[in-house]
């Protein structure tokens, strides 16, 4: 047994820099254990596992691709033989850092864990280890007619595992909520490599809600080695209007009262001109290029209602200045409007080497406000911010575009990061709608939350992970300490980019 | 711990002499299975409930909070009581914001003025519990007990945004927001509900709100065989409609709804006068919605070959909305010597449904039995007498209930019993696999143990 080298997360954004290189024998025994190809441990390999989708980097020091949750269980027990840190990582798509090193030490990439382990359609449920692909999930269901509601724009890629760990949303949150309302049970490995079940297939077992604590715990209380999902059935009508505007006061004034008015579509996104345009430029869905923004609207339900609803949208639409409010005549032209949706971070990506996507959430009466001073804030700053996100649920995704290459350009844009998510705070907003803290906003939790809700959380924390030896850095600020509570200033990200 | 005479003057610089009662009269409104507290206290704001807590901590006293107390008996008697809360001081309406579809409420507001104050701009909450004339928001989600608008709205997880509550160490804590879509913090709020209190004093929660449907109407048919009544529920289940409640009765049930219907001066329907079993569903929303399932259900109604089927519409559905989101309580009622029992399989076949009914033949108890959403069955076990034997019968069904709920993978809870019950069978059934981790978060909330201690799944 090595020598204790101390705790390595102390609170100390520092204490992450100062620990000794890994010990080459933990490498050795997770070879043994899961065979050379399954481990990586080269610095090339290893740079590739130091970014996720945030701004953020942390290059871990051994990458481990394990078959099964007992090949987990062993390599937490080995981690903490070594005293190492361990996060685990689906496909890093993640915007919050979650999936990142901070600790350096072991990452565990589930992307070999990817069975689909059993369908129960007539029950509605599947088994599945966390490397599933998000979309793989509706794929094996569909031919009931059944699909995974959580449809974060990364489906395509992104893991379920991951999902679960951050409690992942998408367009479709608005009506379905989120991952956590379609997760039953879970299999997690605790940090001391016990195997756990937690929630019941049928969703409903007595007892305190464990399934309801774990997702979205971002990775810090426990590994999730199997999830067992509810799926939902397909709705029989489905209506897709795409409004256009001149004015984007025009199509938040439209959420606004779409929302006060009590119609809960399934899916309310807007997209604004800037943005648009790059979208089109990029996937040629359609949309116009000369107006201010539009809102891509989405019923679904029984068809009578579809009909009535998507008929009272209009005229919300209508009194609200809308230029024009076209319905998707058939599939492909609904598939074409939600590609466009979906790809338009990637799209932005064309006109900047990178880009900063927010995630801030904002009471949804306050969009009309809350967009001006996102636009105001980004004058101050000297950037063009693209607005592509939830409406109906006042989830904001400003995305900020910069490149990274320039230090000053860079400070500038974290700068109007953490004055946007600050204004969507004052507006009685919140941090996260569906991106997670890990270590983006960690420094920012105590804009909303006081010193006794982190001493709750600290010790709900502890009871699961006393070493901090999972995911160490994330949710919690690091800056807090002897109850003195400082919000960190902006670009001292441990490591950031560049 | 000091005794009561030490300790009044003590609570009433916590709370002011006025909201300390110790009146034996007082205390025993607030007992629980023949215990009662040695105070109760009747704190004004959420910081007396934590000074309360504080002392509580401090001088090793077990604290209950209470709301309406109209659900004190589920699950086990307490360890230890010394002190009731009192949470109906604590009752306004924080925040309401109709535009944002968002509610912040205090615990001890009863539900009812709740549902008034959104009903004025037509909204609503869908947490459709019993005992809806007294029952606080509080004791509501404290409590965990079913909605019958669980089929189209969920749980109160599903709609449960944000939560004020102090921990065991009497600090005031929140999670969550005012916010429909927020991951910002552990979702602490999600353990307290249904937690019985074990966790801590909720003060405050926060909900997404729902506009009211423009109508609600519901459908009831009638079947003279178990089998056929089964068939329709599950072809219902199937069917895609969405229903808001969707409920299967076997005679004795419907027999009782039907006694529940005559004393609250609603009448008797007319379905429930034909001898059966019983399909019951509502649904809500826009004229054409309601047609459409109307006209859907009256066929499927004739190719199940029903003996009678009615429509009920805005004049006489809310009659039944009420009446069944009551059915907890007056089941209860039904069988006060008995037992009420809530079953949850995975999946409910009519096998299932037989032979908890056949085992009662030669015995001197009477079942009545209702398949609610969401695959969670009451049954309540009325018994004639209290003899040595009928007490036994009820033992064994009650322990056979919940052998053949683990066997299925399900579970099976004691929501009523007697006290003798409650001692021979625990409540919650066997310890479930992650109770260990149960553990650990009650003492992460708790570490003193003062909240309502062994009330509990195993004994938390």
């Amino acid at each position: 047994m090595p020598a204790r080298r101390g705790n390595y997360y102390s609170g100390n954004a520092a204490t992450f820099c100062r620990r000794p290189l890994m010990d080459t024998a933990l490498i050795r025994e997770l070879k043994s254990l899961l065979g050379p190809a399954n481990v990586l441990s080269q610095k090339e390999d290893l740079m590739l596992y130091e970014f996720d989708g945030s701004v953020e980097k942390a290059r871990p020091e051994v990458v481990v691709f394990p078959l099964s949750t007992e090949h987990v269980s062993c390599i937490v027990k080995l981690a903490a033989k070594y005293q190492v840190p361990v996060v685990g990582r689906g496909a890093g798509t993640g915007l919050s850092g979650g999936a990142l090193a901070l600790g350096g030490g072991v990452m565990i990439v589930f992307a070999r864990m990817n069975r689909v382990l059993e369908i129960d359609l007539e029950n509605r449920r599947v088994v599945v280890q966390p490397g599933v692909v998000n979309l793989d999930i509706t794929r094996a269901a569909e031919k009931a007619d059944l699909y995974f509601a959580p449809d974060p724009s990364s489906q395509k890629s992104c893991t379920i595992g991951g999902n679960v760990a951050e409690n992942s949303g998408g367009p479709h949150t608005l009506a379905y909520g989120l991952t956590v309302n379609h997760v039953a049970a879970l299999e997690l490995v605790l940090p001391d490599g016990e195997i756990v079940r937690v929630g019941s297939r049928h969703g409903d077992s007595p007892g305190y809600d464990l399934c309801g604590l774990f997702v979205g715990s971002e990775g810090t209380l426990a590994l999730v080695t199997e999830i067992t999902v509810k799926l939902s059935r397909k709705a029989e009508a489905v209506k897709t209007l795409l409004a256009i505007f001149d004015a984007v006061g025009d199509a938040s004034c439209t959420v606004v009262e779409m929302t006060a008015s009590g119609i809960t579509p399934a899916a309310c996104e807007m997209l604004d001109g800037w943005t648009l345009c790059a979208v089109e430029d990029y996937i040629h869905a359609g949309f116009p290029r000369d107006s201010a923004a539009v809102l891509l609207i989405e019923v679904e339900g029984v068809r009578e209602a579809v009909e009535s609803q998507a008929a009272a949208i209009g005229e919300i639409c209508k009194l609200n200045h809308a230029r024009d409010v076209r319905t998707a005549r058939d599939d492909s032209e609904r598939d074409l409007l939600w590609k466009g949706r979906r790809n338009a971070f990637g799209a932005l990506g064309r006109l900047a080497p990178s880009n900063y996507v927010l995630d801030g959430v904002i009471p949804r009466s306050k969009l009309p406000e809350a967009l001006e001073q996102i636009h105001a804030i980004g004058k101050k700053h000297g950037f063009q911010i693209g607005n592509v996100f939830h409406a109906g649920d006042g989830n904001l995704h400003p995305i900020v575009l910069y490149d990274p290459r320039d230090t000053e350009q860079f400070k500038r844009a974290i700068a109007t990061a953490e004055e946007i998510i600050r204004m969507c705070v004052s507006l009685g907003g919140s941090l996260t709608g569906e991106h997670g803290v890990g270590m983006e906003k960690n420094e920012l939790m105590p804009l909303l939350f006081s010193d006794a809700d982190f001493d709750l959380m600290r010790r709900i924390h502890d009871v699961f992970n006393p070493d901090s030896s999972l995911n160490p850095g994330k949710i919690f600020p690091l800056s807090k300490g002897c109850g003195e509570i400082r919000v960190r200033k902006s670009g001292q990200a441990a490591g950031a980019r560049p | 711990m000091s005794s009561i005479s030490n300790l009044s003057g003590q609570f009433e610089k916590l709370v002011g002499s006025d909201r300390v009662h110790t009146s034996e009269a007082v205390l025993k409104g607030f007992a629980i299975a023949g215990c009662a507290p040695m105070a109760v206290l009747k704190p004004r704001a959420a910081e007396e409930v934590a000074e309360i807590a504080c002392f509580a901590a401090a001088e090793k006293l077990a604290v209950l909070a209470c709301g309406s107390r109209s659900k004190l008996e589920l699950g086990m008697a307490p360890q230890r009581y010394d002190l009731a809360l009192d949470m109906s001081g604590i009752c306004q309406i924080a925040h309401y914001d109709p535009g944002d579809l968002t509610v912040s409420v205090d615990a001890g507001m009863p539900l009812k003025e709740l549902s008034e104050a959104l009903a004025e701009k037509n909204q609503f909450l869908p947490l459709a519990v019993p005992c809806s004339a007294t029952s606080t928001v509080g004791g509501a989600i404290a409590s965990g007990i079913d909605s019958t608008l669980r089929q189209q709205y969920g749980t109160s997880r599903d709609f449960l945004i944000g939560a004020e509550f102090v921990d065991g160490t009497g600090k005031q804590c929140k999670s969550g927001g005012r916010v429909v879509k927020n991951v910002t913090g552990y979702d602490l709020h999600k353990l307290l509900i249904g937690s019985l209190g074990t966790l801590g004093v909720i003060t405050r929660l926060n909900f997404r709100t729902f506009p009211l449907p423009e109508l609600r109407n519901a459908f009831v048919a009638a079947f003279p065989a178990m089998e056929a009544a089964l068939n329709f529920h599950a072809s219902l289940l199937k069917s895609g409609l969405p229903f808001s409640n969707l409920e299967l009765f076997d005679p004795q049930f419907s027999a009782l709804l039907a006694g529940y219907s005559n004393r609250t001066a609603v009448g008797v329907p007319k379905s429930l006068g034909t001898v059966g079993w019983h399909v019951f569903a509502s649904f809500e929303g826009i004229a054409g919605v309601m047609e459409r399932i109307q006209r859907e259900l009256r066929e499927r109604c004739n190719q199940a070959q029903a003996a009678h089927n009615e429509t009920l519409d805005a004049r006489n559905s809310p009659q039944w909305n009420d009446a069944l989101r009551e059915s907890f309580d007056w089941l209860r009622s039904a069988a006060l010597n008995g037992a009420l029992l809530r079953i949850v399989l995975p999946q409910w076949a009519p096998g299932d449904v037989v032979e908890l009914h056949q085992v009662l033949n030669q015995s001197p108890l009477r079942l009545a039995f209702a398949l609610r959403a969401c695959n969670v069955a009451y049954l309540a076990l009325q018994s004639e007498g209290e003899d040595a034997q009928t007490n036994a019968a009820m033992e064994r069904y009650v322990s056979d209930v919940y052998s053949r709920a683990a066997a299925k993978k399900g579970s099976a809870t004691l929501l009523h019993s007697p006290a003798w019950l409650k001692d021979r069978i625990n409540v919650w059934g066997t310890k479930r696999i992650d109770f260990p981790l149960m553990q650990r978060v009650k003492q992460a909330f708790d570490p003193h143990n003062i909240f309502a201690p062994g009330r509990f799944v195993g004994g938390i």
